[in-house]
Order: C-alpha cells, then sequence, then structure tokens
C-alpha cells in the first residue's frame, strides 16, 4: 500500500516530466478526450438527472414537515453543485473509464505491448499516461458541467409537473442562494478527480502481470482504489474549501 | 575469462569487430537470482543465438541489453557504450539501434497493420507523411506481406502476425535485431518461413541479431554462434557444428532433449517467478 502511494507518486513525476517534452501528444491527448468525455456522457446524464430528481422528491418529503418546500430548489442546487454532480461523475467515471484505463494498459504490459513501446523509441508514460491524465483533468469539469445543468433540471422537473411548487418560486429560489464558488468548487473537485482516477488506473494497468486473471485483478483494483480515492479526496477538499 | 562464463575465441573476436559484449551481467527478482554473471560477445553482422531452458533467463538476459531491465552488476557494452548505467535519455538514443520482435508479436492490437508497421517511423519522423505509406510497404514486402496494411492484428495468423512484428522491428532500420523465441508457437513450415527471414534479413540489411530459442532446429539454421544459457551463466559457445559435437553434459543434454542428465526440472519454478515479479512496465522514464 505504502509502496503503491510512492509508485504512484514516482509516476506522476514522470508524467510531469513527460508531459513538456516533445513530440506533443495532442491527437493522443484529443482521443482520449473523446473516449472519457463523449463516451461517459451519456451515463453521467442518466445518472445526474436521476440524482436532482430524488433529492427533490427527498428533500421536499424532509422540509415540508416545517413547511419549507420552497426552499426545495435551493437545496437541489446546492447539493448538485457542491457534492453530488462532481461525485457521481467522479464515481461513474472510475467504474466506466478507470476500468478500461487499467484493462487496456494491463493487456498492453501482460502482451509485451508496452515493451515493444520501448523499443520503438517511445517512452510509455509519455505515450500512454499523460495523454490520459491529461485528457481526464480537462473532461471531468465539463461532465460536471453538465451534470449540474440535467441534476438541476431533474430537480425542477419533479418539484414543478410532480410535485406542484410553483415553477417561479422554485427558479427564483434555485437563483437565489447559489453563488459562483459554489459551481467552482465542484468543477475543482471534477479536475482533481478526473486526474486522480486517471493515475491510479494507469499504475494498476502498468503493474499488472500474470496474464488475463492478472489484468482482471489490475481492473478490480484500479475501480476500487480510484473509487475511493474519489470519495477519501472530496472530503478534504471540502474540508479545505468549506 | 571469468570463471564459468566463456567468450568467443581472440582470434575471432579480432576479425570481427564486436558490436555487443557482455561482462558480469547480473540479474536478481527478489531474492532469486536469475542471471549469475552473463558474459558474451556478440561480434558484428553475425547471428548469435542463446538456447535455454524455459524459465533460465534467456528473456531476461534479452531486456536487460535493450534496458527493458536494470542489471544489478555487470556490463552491456553496445558499440562500446554501457548502457546499463545510462539514464532514460541516453538509453532512448541507444534503443534506435535495436529492433525487437516479441515472442507474442506484440502489435499494437488498437492499430492496423499499416499503423504499427508505421509507429517509430511517425514517431521519430524519419520520413515525411507521405512517403511513410511505401516505406511501410516495403518493409512488408521484405518480410513476405502484401496488401494487408488494413488488416487489424486480431484478423492476422500467429505466422502473419510475426512476421508484422519482425517488419516494425525492422522499419526504422536498426543495426542489431532481437529475436524472442522467433518460432515459438508456429508450425514447422511457419517456423522455417521465419528462420529463413532471419537469415535473409541478416545478409540483406547486415544486421547483428541475437536470437534466443528453446528450438534446436531453428537454432542451428539461423545461428553462426549458439550460446547456451544455463543456471544463469553461459556454459558453452561455439558455432553450431561445435555444440553439435560438444562434450559438455549439459549442453548434450538440452540439444539432444533428454529428461535425464545434469539439468533436472528444477527450473521450472524460475519461471513461475519471473513472471510473478515483471518490472517492466515502470521501465520507461526511470
Amino acid at each position: 500500500m505504502i509502496e503503491d502511494l510512492g509508485n504512484i507518486f514516482l509516476l506522476l513525476l514522470q508524467c510531469v516530466t513527460w508531459l513538456f517534452r516533445p513530440p506533443s501528444e495532442i491527437r493522443n491527448i484529443v482521443k482520449q478526450m473523446e473516449e472519457v468525455g463523449i463516451n461517459s456522457m451519456p451515463v453521467v446524464m442518466v445518472t445526474a438527472t436521476f440524482t436532482g430528481m430524488v433529492l427533490a422528491l427527498q428533500s421536499w418529503s424532509g422540509f415540508q414537515r416545517f413547511q419549507a418546500t420552497s426552499f426545495v430548489g435551493s437545496v437541489v442546487a446546492l447539493s448538485i453543485t457542491r457534492e453530488l454532480g462532481p461525485v457521481f461523475a467522479g464515481l461513474i467515471v472510475s467504474g466506466r473509464v478507470g476500468a478500461s484505463m487499467a484493462a487496456e494498459l494491463g493487456t498492453m504490459k501482460v502482451t509485451e505491448q508496452i515493451d515493444a513501446l520501448v523499443t520503438l523509441a517511445t517512452n510509455p508514460v509519455k505515450y500512454l499516461v499523460v495523454p490520459r491524465v491529461v485528457a481526464s483533468t480537462l473532461v471531468l469539469p465539463v461532465l460536471v458541467i453538465f451534470a449540474d445543468l440535467v441534476g438541476i433540471l431533474g430537480g425542477y422537473f419533479v418539484s414543478v409537473y410532480l410535485l406542484g411548487a410553483n415553477p417561479y418560486v422554485y427558479t427564483e429560489k434555485t437563483y437565489q442562494y447559489l453563488q459562483s464558488w459554489d459551481i467552482y468548487t465542484g468543477l475543482i473537485k471534477a479536475a482533481v478527480f478526473g486526474f486522480l482516477i486517471a493515475l491510479i488506473s494507469c499504475y494498476n494497468g502498468f503493474i499488472a502481470e500474470g496474464g488475463a486473471e492478472g489484468v482482471g485483478r489490475a481492473t478490480t483494483r484500479a475501480v476500487v482504489a480510484s473509487s475511493m480515492s474519489v470519495l477519501v479526496s472530496d472530503y478534504f477538499m471540502t474540508s479545505l474549501m468549506f | 575469462m571469468r570463471p564459468g562464463g566463456w567468450i568467443l575465441r581472440e582470434d575471432e573476436g579480432a576479425l570481427e569487430p564486436k558490436m555487443i559484449e557482455i561482462q558480469g551481467l547480473k540479474k536478481s527478482f527478489g531474492q532469486k537470482v536469475v542471471l549469475d554473471g552473463v558474459d558474451l560477445t556478440v561480434p558484428r553482422g553475425k547471428n548469435t543465438v542463446v538456447i535455454g531452458g524455459s524459465g533460465t533467463g534467456k528473456s531476461v538476459l534479452i531486456k536487460c541489453i535493450v534496458g527493458l531491465l536494470r542489471a544489478n552488476a555487470g556490463e552491456v557494452l553496445i558499440d562500446g557504450e554501457d548502457v546499463t548505467k545510462m539514464n532514460e535519455r541516453e538509453l532512448v538514443r541507444v534503443r534506435r539501434k535495436f529492433g525487437m520482435l516479441f515472442q507474442g508479436s506484440a502489435l499494437f492490437d488498437s492499430m492496423n497493420v499499416g499503423e504499427n508497421v508505421a509507429f517509430a517511423l511517425r514517431r521519430l519522423h524519419l520520413y515525411p507523411e507521405l512517403q511513410v505509406r511505401d516505406v511501410v510497404e516495403e518493409k512488408l514486402a521484405m518480410v513476405g506481406l502484401r496488401d494487408i496494411q488494413h488488416l487489424m492484428p486480431a484478423e492476422l495468423s500467429g505466422g502473419m502476425k510475426k512476421r508484422v512484428g519482425l517488419a516494425r522491428a525492422i522499419a526504422a532500420e536498426p543495426e542489431i535485431l532481437l529475436y524472442d523465441e522467433p518460432t515459438t508457437g508456429l508450425d514447422p513450415i511457419m517456423a522455417d518461413v521465419i528462420n529463413e527471414l532471419v537469415i535473409s534479413l541478416r545478409e540483406s540489411l547486415g544486421v547483428t541479431s541475437i536470437s534466443i530459442t528453446h528450438d534446436m532446429a531453428s537454432a542451428y539454421k539461423i545461428a553462426d554462434h549458439i550460446a547456451m544459457l544455463y543456471k544463469g551463466m553461459i556454459v558453452e559457445v561455439g558455432t553450431p557444428e561445435e555444440i553439435r559435437n560438444t562434450r559438455n553434459a549439459v549442453v548434450s543434454q538440452f540439444i539432444e532433449g533428454r529428461a535425464e542428465g545434469p539439468i533436472t526440472a528444477e527450473h521450472e519454478d524460475f519461471i513461475r517467478f519471473v513472471h510473478r515479479s515483471g518490472e517492466t512496465g515502470m521501465q520507461g522514464g526511470r
């Protein structure tokens, strides 16, 4: 565990040094952004919509007990932007993208494709890890912007059309207490999650060994470790940006 | 000469300038010693075949030569430069002299055949993009393949994969070719096609090559020199003829493929060990 942390840190240092050396990996980065961003978009959207909807239902049922249902809009907006948007997107990307990165790199490792890269004058960290980490760090905040949007819309839909909230009041309350800082903290979190997920998953792919079984183990480790890192780092970031 | 290690005879070394010189190379994984002082000289323009049982460290040896694994002690001189003491940047430069054919071909399965062969050409910008296509075609023709640039590796047979892997290895015109079990897993006819290719590449490109194998038919056919690796050391070096007539009990047991003899099944736990302790993945930027 400690050794892993040390190795991940070393991998990070290598990423930083290779990031600025030619040749640039722009094409690779764009390809990975597409992989992480576009392909995760549908599932993140669905999750965010239902999160917003269930949040509206639950807070309605709670707030009704002290006649505060007009604040449901504020609660939904704040929870989604500050917390649930980035965390759910992070967890979903951990599962979807983390698994695919670890499986892809792990397979490349056990079939000697990573060694082959080295013999073809290509540094594997530069060619494989840097683009994934950069793409994932840049794309997660974008995913979260969309998640925030549809999450809030989901809450609005449930409150206004199913629970009979006044649409004007609901919109008003959504705006009234939401500050741009709330959105920014969510986006900062998202970037950190994206960074951690890609770094941890690539690391686990790189240390895979022992054929198909090893790749399976690496994939599991990647998903577990990156989900944990999302939740743990979330707490510390929240306490810092409170 | 070191105890237990052999080098080629002096006169031969004088006639052929040596390309690769390995001295006292040691590599262990944890407690397990895999290479225990390997001495080997590889003459320029010749094909040296390293034979040895599975798990005796042949692959480890070849990976130490190209810097995929870091040796614990000893020297690997490539044209007089010691790769074991190089930093990553120098290694990248020296590795451009190498092409390597991997045991499982190690084709990039996310790319088609053409992109695989062109990989190093594009990374190193060796040719303008318009010319890359022609060079790829030429390299594929050298291994007897044509019009398959658009196929994905998954669509190829084992023998074709090997040949594409070989085309990729020679694409950037290396001075040294490393073959990791070039004929393993192929049918006898395809194995012989690969043998012929290895020989013709040595003749047409004049490359120095090291092959590791336990296929004696292949070794006799492609080798100028054969070296036997046993218990982490080179126990005998000679021409195929000399090896065939060896008096060394270990070598004769191996080349004749007898189960009875000084070599016991003890080396099997090496296999498991080396597979478990692979450490190549992080080598890239060390």
